[in-house]
């Protein structure tokens, strides 16, 4: 192999990084607002939230099509030691979109079945978080490989640990998906939804908390990293920003402010995301492979670029128009009379 | 037990892409075919084009909803079971498939939403404009994905190093020789596809004399097109054959059932080829025509099976057969496309119901031609993934057990099976109960949406009055 003229491999890192958050926080909401359909005190409510995210569910998701095929493009080691390593949680997660996904439609044209895609809907988001949070959490462990391939068994992902990060993310989406209903909803929904936001707030915040603490046990390079003189100064910003924001959120959905909860949400999103990147940095295949390692070829990666860098801003211009076309308040009143 | 993991993964991808093409097939030519509606209905604001395209894009709705749910599937398929084949080929496929997410599913779907319910909340002109985007993202989509598996047919522009494939020259690699041909006769196949589907339901409105305006415009629409597509189709066809002729020899000798090379071949209209003696059975054939067709010369060679070692050699009888299903749809086609010409003539286009009969029993046939067509394709490649360079057994992901393939096979066979033909029987249902909306939906209050486009009838009928 030639050596790369220009090295791509950071910009790749950013727009790969943007690409996973993207979806986390879109579908995050998305799938969170699922789960919370589940808790939905009747009919009226019922269709209020799956509405408020009916017309852009699609093009959440696609950011999962986006993440898996920009890693393929990006760091093609990572993608094939990666999914053979999480088959399980990968099949889990798909069977479950199709049910959520195709819930959408058939639970309006389906009348005879409707509690079946109610539940379908409800779990089938509930699942799939699930089983991201398995992929995260055997991500966070690291995988056993041998030269390039995955060399451990298809059920080595599912750990204590792996269990817990997927009991996590449930936590975290529910908390996304209730700040996205107090943004659309009013009244009584609204109120519904900011209570089982602070019961999601519980949750991720002890999430948050035990896996700041199991992560460096478990990984000795991850606690040099973050306890080790003076990293632990420099990076004392993350837990001192990730409480404040937590207490921002907890004064949010008790008060009354509609966009809070969901800011709220997204900056422990953020800030979780961030703690993680520096546990992991520079690594993509944790502890084995890094970011450079991984890469594709120069060429490869910048093909990709020239149109990346064109078509994403126009990309990120139409789906915001797409969200503005239906922005405000789920509209009850045209639709249901 | 002895459970090969390499086998069932093949299993489950072909069980998984099965399903998913016939959803392209359908919404490739249906986004297309109400994006022209749309734009009907915004040049002459006749109210018919409104119907009708109201009518489509309930039923676009439900098979877009499967197609995306079963193609979020697919990329995942290349990681989780073929893991070493994306290993090796990532270097010069990911940019294709990544591009089809870039150029394709973005603008399908952020354009969708609005489609589907914003009929209210845009102007006109906005909604016209998301119909032809949502038509362009499956077109666009429609180029790469074929590029992509057009390269692991013919590869192309590429350079090899440590077992991997690497890129040399994009434009090879994107139009690799099988790429135009294959392009241009999947894309009118599925307009072909979904033309007959079209063609039926008005078929069945006319039969029972509900929605006769309606029918009639679909019915005429479609027939037109169809006139076009379907000799285009065959001259295409015979055009790709040749490609293969070119380019994968093996295949087309397996599609031929051609043991020998020879000169003066004949054409096996019917045979059962029998690969472990070598030869077929039972054989029908037109002599010399073979090597007319294939070389346009009575005297062409045309090279035989026996030319390849066995390990090299595709599995004969599922091309042979299944591409004499697919010529075979095509010629039935043809001949209800040339009746139709002869009743539009005498006027009895409407009203001749062993016509009507006919278009109603051939709807599914495009899917039919689509499955075969692809199965010729693909299993006409075996045993390689990427032609003459990468063996199929080479490519699975080597950390599977058949254990864990059992389990993923059966996950994706129960789920498919409850989701497609419940999916399938709603379309069925909407379609039966056609193209004009109740005055007061009996199921409002059960919407599972904002507003949906129904509701938006009325507004527009008032807008052409006024
Ligand atoms: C409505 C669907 C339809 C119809 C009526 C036909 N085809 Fe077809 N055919 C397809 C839909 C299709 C397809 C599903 O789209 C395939 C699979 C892969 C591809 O490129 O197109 C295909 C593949 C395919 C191939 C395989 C090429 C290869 O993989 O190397 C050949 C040789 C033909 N077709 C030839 C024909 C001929 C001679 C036809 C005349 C009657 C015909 N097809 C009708
Ligand atoms: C256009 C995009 C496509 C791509 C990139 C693609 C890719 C692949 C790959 C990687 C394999 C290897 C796995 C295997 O051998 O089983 C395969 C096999 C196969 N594919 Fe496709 N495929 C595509 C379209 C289709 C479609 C639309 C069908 C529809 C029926 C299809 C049918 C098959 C079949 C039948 C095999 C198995 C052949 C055998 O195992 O004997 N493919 N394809
Ligand atoms: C001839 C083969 C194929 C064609 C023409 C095709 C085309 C399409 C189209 C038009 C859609 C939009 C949804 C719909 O229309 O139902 C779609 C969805 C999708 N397809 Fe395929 N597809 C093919 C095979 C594949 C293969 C082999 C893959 C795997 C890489 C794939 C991945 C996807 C994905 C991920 C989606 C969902 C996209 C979204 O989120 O909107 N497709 N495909």
């Amino acid at each position: 192999m030639t050596p790369p003229v220009l090295d791509f491999v950071p910009l790749w890192t950013i727009i790969l990084g943007f690409g996973v958050f993207f979806y986390v926080l879109l579908d995050g909401f998305d799938l969170g607002v699922g789960m919370l359909y589940g808790f939905a005190p009747d009919l009226p409510s019922r269709n209020l939230v799956m509405n408020s995210v009916a017309p852009v569910w699609d093009g959440n998701e696609t950011w999962l099509v986006l993440g898996g095929v920009g890693l393929l493009a990006a760091f093609p080691l990572a993608f094939v030691i990666i999914l053979p390593a999480v088959y399980f949680p990968i099949l889990i997660m798909l069977l479950a979109l199709i049910f959520r996904g195709v819930a959408f439609e058939f639970r309006y044209r389906d009348a005879e079945h409707r509690t079946f895609w109610d539940h379908a809907f409800c779990y089938g988001s509930a699942i799939a978080t699930f089983a991201q949070g398995i992929v995260l959490g055997a991500f966070i462990q690291g995988f056993h490989t041998e030269g390039r391939e995955f060399a451990g068994s298809s059920f080595d992902c599912f750990t204590p640990f792996s269990m817990f990060t997927g009991m996590a993310l449930t936590f975290g989406y529910g908390l996304l998906g209730a700040g996205w209903l107090v943004l659309k909803t009013q009244g009584e929904l609204q109120d519904w939804a900011r209570q089982l936001g602070r019961g999601c707030l519980v949750g991720v915040l002890i999430a948050i908390a035990v896996v700041s603490l199991w992560t460096p046990l478990m990984q000795p390079s991850i606690a040099q990293r973050w306890f080790s003189w003076p990293n632990v100064v420099f990076l004392s910003p993350v837990p001192i920003i990730t409480a404040m924001l937590a207490l921002w959120e907890w004064h949010s959905l008790r008060g009354r402010s509609e966009v809070a909860p969901f800011a709220g949400a997204i900056g422990l999103f953020v800030m979780s995301y961030i703690g993680i990147a520096i546990s992991l940095w520079p690594m993509i295949v944790p502890y084995q492979f890094t970011l450079w390692e991984a890469a594709s070829s120069a060429s490869t990666q910048a093909f990709l670029l020239v149109g990346t860098l064109f078509l994403l801003p126009i990309i990120l211009m139409y789906t915001g128009w797409s969200y503005w076309v239906f922005r405000g308040k789920v509209r009850g009143d045209i639709g249901y009379h | 037990m002895n459970l090969d993991p390499l086998l069932l993964s093949r299993l489950q991808f072909v069980w998984v892409i099965a399903w998913h093409i016939l959803l392209p097939a359908f919404t490739v030519g249906l986004a297309s075919y109400i994006c022209v509606l749309e734009g009907l209905h915004f040049a002459t604001g006749r109210e018919i084009y409104f119907r009708l395209s109201t009518f489509w894009i309930k039923i676009f709705a439900v098979s877009f909803g499967m197609g995306v749910v079963s193609g979020i599937v697919m990329p995942f398929q290349f990681g989780t079971n073929w893991s070493r084949f994306s290993d090796a080929t990532a270097n010069v496929l990911s940019p294709l498939l990544a591009y089809e997410g870039l150029t394709a599913f973005f603008l399908e779907s952020a354009f969708l939403g609005v489609l589907l319910f914003g009929r209210k909340l845009v102007p006109r002109w906005a909604h016209f404009v998301a119909a032809l985007m949502v038509a362009f993202g499956t077109l666009f989509s429609s180029f790469w994905i074929l590029a992509t598996n057009s390269w692991m047919q013919t590869p192309a522009g590429y350079d090899i190093a440590d077992g991997r494939f690497f890129p040399g020259d994009w434009l090879q690699i994107i139009f690799s020789p099988s790429f135009p041909y294959r392009l241009a006769h999947t894309v009118v196949a599925f307009y072909i596809t979904t033309g007959f589907v079209v063609a039926g339901v008005a078929a069945y409105y006319l039969r029972r004399r509900r929605f006769v305006d309606e029918a009639r415009t679909m019915l005429s629409m479609t027939l037109w097109l169809l006139t076009v597509l379907v000799p285009v189709q065959i001259f295409l066809g015979d055009q790709h054959g040749l490609n293969t002729l070119e380019y994968q020899p093996a295949k087309l000798a397996a599609i031929e059932a051609h043991w020998n090379t020879q000169n003066r071949v004949e054409l096996n209209l019917f045979a059962i080829p029998d690969e472990a003696a070598e030869t077929n059975h039972y054989v029908l054939s037109v002599p010399v025509l073979g090597s007319l067709i294939l070389t346009h010369d009575p005297n062409g060679a045309v090279r035989g099976l026996k030319d390849w070692p066995r390990a090299d050699r595709p599995p004969v009888a599922i091309p042979f057969f299944a591409f004499r299903a697919m010529v075979g749809i095509g010629l039935l086609m043809l001949a209800l496309i040339a009746a139709s010409w002869w009743l539009r003539a005498r006027r009895r286009l409407f009203d001749t119901t062993w016509f009507l009969w006919s278009c109603m029993l051939a709807s599914p046939l495009g899917f039919l031609a689509v499955l075969a067509g692809w199965a010729t394709t693909e299993v006409g490649r075996q045993p390689w993934t990427v032609y003459g360079l990468l063996r199929t057994a080479d490519s699975v992901s080597p950390s599977l057990t058949g254990f864990d393939v059992v389990l993923s096979l059966i996950g994706f066979a129960v789920v498919y099976l409850i989701m497609f033909p419940v999916g399938v029987a709603l379309m069925a249902r909407l379609a039966r109960s056609g193209p004009v909306e109740p005055a007061v939906e009996p199921d409002a209050v059960e919407a599972g949406r904002p507003q949906r486009p129904v509701q938006a009838l009325p507004s527009s009928e008032e807008r052409i009055s006024s």
